[in-house]
């Protein structure tokens, strides 16, 4: 017996009362459907799919915002590719490209540094979305940008950290029984973060890793955890995770970035949930450099989205999926990212 | 410019009998059967990467779009638009991987044009081929695999997904602090070499955009049969898979430009394995799954770990994810 049967095995033993598990991290999304593993687990288990996709729970007023600017300024925008076709209120920053609006992928926020520091006449923009796996690599290029004097670079930022959505998901869907924590996320952040869903709100919490066998580990461990009342937080992703994170990663992460109340798609606004560039780096913020107004967020007409990262509903329950909201053609966000839950669905239909 | 360019560039690497004539117009001689042709415009970016460059490509994707119609590629047409300002060694680099390519194929080069065109309207070079084939008798099935059912076997002709990789490397040179070499060759000689099985021979494509998965779909969609596909046995270099999993990409949808998918009888499955392996574009070749009663339309994939799912065709251009 390998060790995936093994564990297989085992959960099937052990999970004898029905339990629903959510992960919040979309690279767990993607791997849970791409190994299958739904089809292998009890019927006992439920896995949800949590706001853990960045792309998902930027609003569409970020969109609007970033279309705004293209529109009437002479900026490049860079972005990294997933942003790209997220629809807006009214079009996409992939409709804005195709309509002359200078829009550019990069793979990374040094690249846009690097594109301001040759396009000297232009102001150019990072849309700087993700949590807190992404988040310290661009106060690294906004800490860059200040020591050289780069001054026609700034972050439009939708940057958020997973603790508070993870506390009011619980408030929201009182129904669940266990985290299988971020692994990216964690190995910046540690697992102390997650320690008040344990002791507060009495939730199991593992930290799991992306292959086949982490992610059935994670599962027997949060229903080991149930069984025995015992919640608490645990790192099976010990390969990258350590208990107190990235220190330097969180310490340049806090140099830079504030907290402010954030707007997420499905959730609403959260207080002290988003992260903007602060103190000495304040000028590196788009919205203060071009005085930008806030742009509401819309939603999409018929879009259930808010309800799937909250876990509330699945992909097929939505009227939307599968067809008038497809890949080629997204109503939501969780179609356009390949990390999205309607994406993983549609894709990988298991 | 044009004409310079011509008797400079064009004539030392490429004319030939039909070219020298400067007519507007070859004129060929009868061929004996059925003709195939096919057409393709390649605008890829950039234009040189690791392991070819458009001129290659444009020779290889049309010959390979004819002998995966079951055709033996006779001759060849190009037109070339080009932007003004391109440097003359990068066309030359081009032109002379086209000559190489025409020459490997011993196919002829039977007509051509160029256009050059202001700065800023394409991206320093555009190519459009045109390929005229002579189909093999036995083979005329193969395009369209209406004779596929169940119990036949799938048939890979080597390792998925290093086009697309390859591409995407060379679009990120400072990022992807590596080179991966993409598949681009002619695989007509391979098929040559098959030919002799004939009807047994059900269908075959190269899996270009959209990859591996897209051609089973095609294929399936609305058939009375289904393709289960094992996802172990399939090929996969290790360093696409890791560029795979770096950026997010799945190289069941990466283009290959060397390849071909085939469906084939069960009973002459393992000689055609046996024939593709002794040559080197074929040493990889593998069987992948079989065609089942089961889920009619439908592309099934067994993960590793015993798991399934369900493969849809490309929606969109892959993009790299966040984290």
């Amino acid at each position: 017996m390998n060790i995936v049967e093994a564990l297989l095995f085992a959960i099937r033993r052990e999970a004898t009362q029905p339990v629903r598990l959510m992960e919040v991290c979309g690279g767990h999304t993607h791997a849970i459907r791409k190994f299958g593993i739904p089809g292998l687990l009890p019927g006992t288990v439920s896995l949800l799919s949590g706001p853990g996709c960045p792309v998902c729970v930027t609003h569409t007023g970020f969109i609007d915002q970033a279309i705004h600017l293209a529109r009437n300024y002479p900026v490049i925008i860079t972005t990294f590719g997933d942003l790209i076709r997220v629809p807006g209120s009214d079009q996409s920053l992939e409709t804005a490209r195709a309509n002359g609006a200078d829009i550019r992928l990069v793979l990374s926020p040094l690249q846009a540094l690097t594109l301001a520091q040759t396009e000297k006449s232009k102001q150019v923009v990072f849309l700087g979305i993700g949590f807190e796996t992404t988040a310290p690599s661009v106060a690294v290029t906004i800490k860059t940008a200040l020591e050289r004097g780069i001054g026609n670079f700034s972050v439009l930022s939708a940057h958020k950290i997973m603790p508070p959505a993870m506390a009011a998901l619980v408030n929201h869907q009182p129904n669940l029984d266990g985290f299988i924590c971020p692994g990216h996320v964690s190995t910046i952040t540690g697992s102390a973060i997650y320690e008040f869903l344990a002791q507060d709100h009495g939730i199991p919490c593992v930290i799991s890793g992306f292959e086949a066998s982490d992610i059935l580990e994670s599962i027997l461990l949060l229903i080991r955890q149930i069984n025995s009342h015992q919640p608490k937080v645990e790192i099976q992703y010990r390969r990258a995770v350590k208990m107190e994170g990235n220190l330097k990663a969180l310490e340049i992460m806090h140099e830079v970035f504030v907290l402010r109340d954030d707007w997420w798609r499905g959730l609403g606004i959260i207080p002290k949930s988003g992260l903007i560039p602060d103190g000495k780096y304040a000028g590196f913020d788009t919205l203060q450099r071009f005085n930008l107004p806030e742009f509401p967020d819309t939603g999409n007409r018929g879009c259930r989205c808010g309800d799937i990262l909250r876990g509330l509903i699945t992909p097929p329950e939505c009227t939307l999926y599968g067809k008038t909201c497809t890949p080629d053609s997204p109503a939501g966000a969780c179609m356009v990212s390949s990390e999205g839950t309607c994406q993983a669905f549609y894709r990988y239909q298991n | 410019m044009t004409r310079e360019l011509i008797r400079d560039l064009f004539q030392p690497y490429l004319n030939n009998e039909y070219l020298e004539k400067e007519s507007d117009a070859a004129i060929l001689q009868p061929v004996t059967g059925k003709i195939a042709v096919s057409c393709d415009a390649f605008v890829v970016h950039p234009i040189i990467f690791a392991g070819g460059d458009i001129g290659k490509l444009s020779i290889c994707g049309t010959a390979n779009d004819l002998a995966v119609a079951g055709a033996k590629p006779h001759s060849i047409t190009a037109s070339f638009i080009l932007e003004e300002g391109l440097e003359k060694s990068l066309l030359e680099r081009v032109v002379s991987s086209m000559a190489r390519e025409i020459k490997q194929l011993d196919i002829a080069l039977i007509a051509a044009d160029t256009k050059v065109v202001p700065s800023g309207l394409c991206d320093k070079i555009y190519i459009t081929t045109t390929g005229i084939g002579t189909v093999i008798p036995d083979l005329e099935q193969v395009s369209n695999g209406k004779g596929i059912q169940a119990g036949d076997r799938i048939i890979l002709s080597g390792t998925i997904g290093d086009h697309g990789a390859a591409i995407f490397c060379a679009r990120y040179p400072e990022h992807i602090l590596t080179t991966i070499e993409s598949d681009c060759a002619c695989v007509y000689p391979l098929i040559e070499m098959i030919s002799s099985f004939g009807t047994g021979i059900r269908f075959m494509r190269d899996p270009t955009r959209g990859g591996l998965a897209t051609v089973l779909c095609e294929v399936t969609e609305k058939k009375a049969w289904g393709i289960t596909i094992k996802e172990s046995l399939i090929p996969v270099r290790n360093e696409v898979a890791g560029l795979c999993d770096l950026v997010g990409l799945d190289p069941l949808y990466l283009a290959n430009e060397g390849k071909f998918i085939m469906v084939a009888a069960e009973s002459i499955s393992n000689e055609i394995l046996t024939a593709l392996r002794s040559h080197p574009l074929g040493k990889n070749a593998c069987e992948i799954g079989v065609v089942t009663r089961e889920n009619p339309g439908r592309v099934i994939l067994e993960t590793p770990i015993g798991g399934t799912r369900l493969l849809t065709m490309l929606s969109g251009d892959p993009l790299p994810r966040i984290c």
